[in-house]
């Protein structure tokens, strides 16, 4: 089967993200990376095809470095990559996004679309499912499990009560928790073999697509603080513990 | 005519889920031309609460096929009822179902659609948090009608109208052909713990790694049932590792809780966590690390090793509600 799999870049995953004057993240100039939110879909994408047979193509938006995302997940077992970059793509919104990756995906025949549930910089969590729009499949979201069972895509979907067992025949697009799969790391050989792997950069007019249609939706007009909130009283002397949290509690009126 | 509208995820029996009826109380604020609309089991039902909260009219069907199938029929629904209607702005409460259905809606109408929204100030005109809430974001919204919005839990708190009218009840009448029901919810699997509902309770108790081992949350829900009303969280880190159910977290990817205490328990305060959490009347911390972020942002701080003194912090909250 032919799985595609998200892997967004982002800019020092780890560190304090930084906004520029324009009011975008950052994104130039720090180390960047495969968002670590899409590691558990490599990961869940890698399985399947394990399983079943089949190639996993790793697909990402983003500027030149977001090469570096792509090259992970091809370090990690993914058989090619692609990217899509291109100046008109700066500031690109969830709407242009899902619409750009659509005709990625699009140009070749897939069983399954895997993402991540929410990005670790954007965070919006609706790329996806707007992806699965534009692809025309059914979707499952916010799986914490995800097998096949007779050529069916069985999930667990995570809920604020508990879970759901959900399922759709394929072709279909899952997103994945943090907690669907553990990642693998790439090993040397695995880092070696990436750089000869099929790799393909696009740019927007590869894909019909116009600077028109990937237009922002939504300019950041004014940033300001949060006026901060002044910490309050530390104790360090543990056996004052017990009656300073009483005490709170009371004030509280919860007791 | 334009107006706002609010998607309002329903349950059997008419129960409106709280952050639809936060929506309508924020969407009537702006323009008191509102709509909701309710889509499966439940719907026909909830439509006096929808009124309560400010709906003057309700998009109704009862029919189960918006619940059986997932997001594709709800969103092919909504869509048609969007395209005659004509709404400026549609309100997205933050349930996996919601956003499913405004992400799907988004590729539809070609309209932008904005998350994690703190404040409305106009229909194309939002505010957001970013950087675990220390930074406010306003937003100027473009494109074709309407503006999609998925707003933040408990960004705006709920308030009934005073002798709201009964709504003007619209049936919907859709159709949505087979292959929008591909996709099939087959079981569901509730492991809500006993207690009160966590974004509920007046006091929550959250649990991170700094509890060493999945046997000592046992240790919170102590503590919970020593103060009573309160309810146990925990952070993405031990749910990830499996000592608690996803339906504890607490932060940007779970739950946002607003209680009158909130005590954090060996936790680090990761930014994530704190979207989530900040909003409480009052923080304590417990955490044997003097500068862990948490403490920025607690009321009352207490540098300790959590196991060793949460024991006496038990006895004591039960000595003051026998005393
Ligand atoms: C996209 C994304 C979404 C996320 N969403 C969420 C979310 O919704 N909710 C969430 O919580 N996290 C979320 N996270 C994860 C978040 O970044 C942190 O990793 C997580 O909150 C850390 O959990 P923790 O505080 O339990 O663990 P740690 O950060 O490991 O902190 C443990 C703390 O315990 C203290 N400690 C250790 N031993 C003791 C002891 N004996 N007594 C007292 N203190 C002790 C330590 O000093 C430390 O401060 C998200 C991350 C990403 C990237
Ligand atoms: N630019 C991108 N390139 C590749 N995948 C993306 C991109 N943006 C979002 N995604 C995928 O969509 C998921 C949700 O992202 P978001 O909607 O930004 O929270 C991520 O975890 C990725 O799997």
């Amino acid at each position: 089967m032919d799985v595609v799999v998200c892997a967004k870049y982002v800019p020092n995953p780890s560190g304090v993200p930084e906004l520029g004057p324009d009011f975008r993240l950052r994104r130039e100039g720090v180390e960047g990376a495969l968002d670590p939110g899409d590691e558990p879909g490599v990961e869940v994408a890698l399985r399947l095809v394990e399983h079943a047979g089949g190639e996993v193509t790793a697909v990402s938006m983003g500027p030149e470095p977001a090469v570096a995302a792509v090259r992970r997940a091809l370090a990690m077992g993914a058989h090619r990559g692609v990217l899509v970059t291109d100046d008109a793509l700066r500031g690109a919104d969830v709407l242009a996004t899902a619409r750009v990756l659509a005709a990625a995906i699009r140009r070749r025949p897939f069983d399954l679309v895997v993402a991540g549930v929410e990005s670790t910089d954007g965070s919006t969590g609706t790329m996806p499912i707007a992806l699965a729009e534009f692809l025309g499949v059914p979707s499952l979201t916010f799986a914490r499990h995800v097998e096949l069972r007779d050529g069916l895509l069985v999930v667990h979907r995570q809920t604020e009560a508990g879970y759901d067992v959900v399922e759709c025949p394929l072709p279909a697009l899952v997103t994945v928790t943090a907690g669907a799969a553990e990642p693998r790391y790439p090993t040397l050989k695995g880092i070696m073999q990436a750089k000869q792997k099929p790799f393909e950069q696009l740019f927007l007019r590869d894909l019909g697509l116009s600077p028109e249609d990937v237009r922002p939706t939504q300019e950041v007009v004014g940033v300001e603080p949060v006026p901060e909130k002044r910490s309050g009283a530390l104790v360090e002397d543990p056996a004052q513990a017990p009656a300073a949290i009483v005490e709170l509690l009371k004030d509280a009126r919860v007791i | 005519m334009p107006g706002i509208w609010v998607y309002a995820n329903v349950s059997p029996g008419g129960t409106v889920e709280g952050s639809a009826l936060e929506c309508l109380t924020k969407a009537r604020s702006i323009d008191p031309d509102v709509a909701a609309v309710a889509l499966g089991p439940g719907a026909t039902e909830a439509v006096s609460t929808l009124g309560r909260y400010g709906a003057r009219r309700a998009f109704v069907s009862d029919d189960p096929v918006f619940v059986d199938h997932l997001a594709q029929p709800p969103a092919f629904a909504l869509f048609q009822l969007v395209r005659e209607h004509r709404p400026e702005l549609v309100l997205f409460g933050p349930t996996y179902d919601s956003r499913d259905v405004a992400g799907r809606l988004q590729a539809m109408t070609g309209s932008t659609l904005m998350s994690n929204v703190t404040d409305l100030l106009a229909p194309d005109y939002a505010q957001t948090q970013i950087f675990g809430g220390t930074l406010v974001v306003d937003v100027a919204l473009s494109g074709p009608d309407p503006k999609l919005v998925i707003v933040k839990a408990k960004a705006f708190e709920a308030e009934p109208v005073e002798g709201a009218p009964q709504p003007e009840v619209v049936p919907v009448a859709v159709e949505v052909p087979p292959e929008l029901r591909r996709a099939r919810r087959v079981e569901r699997h509730a492991e809500a713990a006993a207690g009160p509902k966590l974004e509920e309770a007046r006091v929550v108790v959250a649990g991170g790694r700094g509890l060493q081992d999945p046997s000592n949350f046992r240790l919170l829900e102590e503590l919970a049932q020593a103060i009573g009303n309160a309810a146990v969280g925990a952070t993405r880190a031990v749910v990830d590792a499996g000592w608690v159910p996803y339906s504890l977290q607490i932060g940007q990817t779970g739950k946002t809780v607003k209680p009158e205490v909130y005590i954090a328990v060996g936790i680090s305060g990761a930014t994530q966590h704190l979207v989530g959490m900040k909003e409480a009347k009052r923080i304590v911390a417990i955490n044997k690390d003097r500068d862990a972020p948490i403490f920025q942002v607690a009321d009352l701080g207490i540098v300790a090793d959590a196991l060793a003194i949460l024991p006496e912090v038990i006895r004591a909250v039960q000595a003051a509600r026998a005393g």
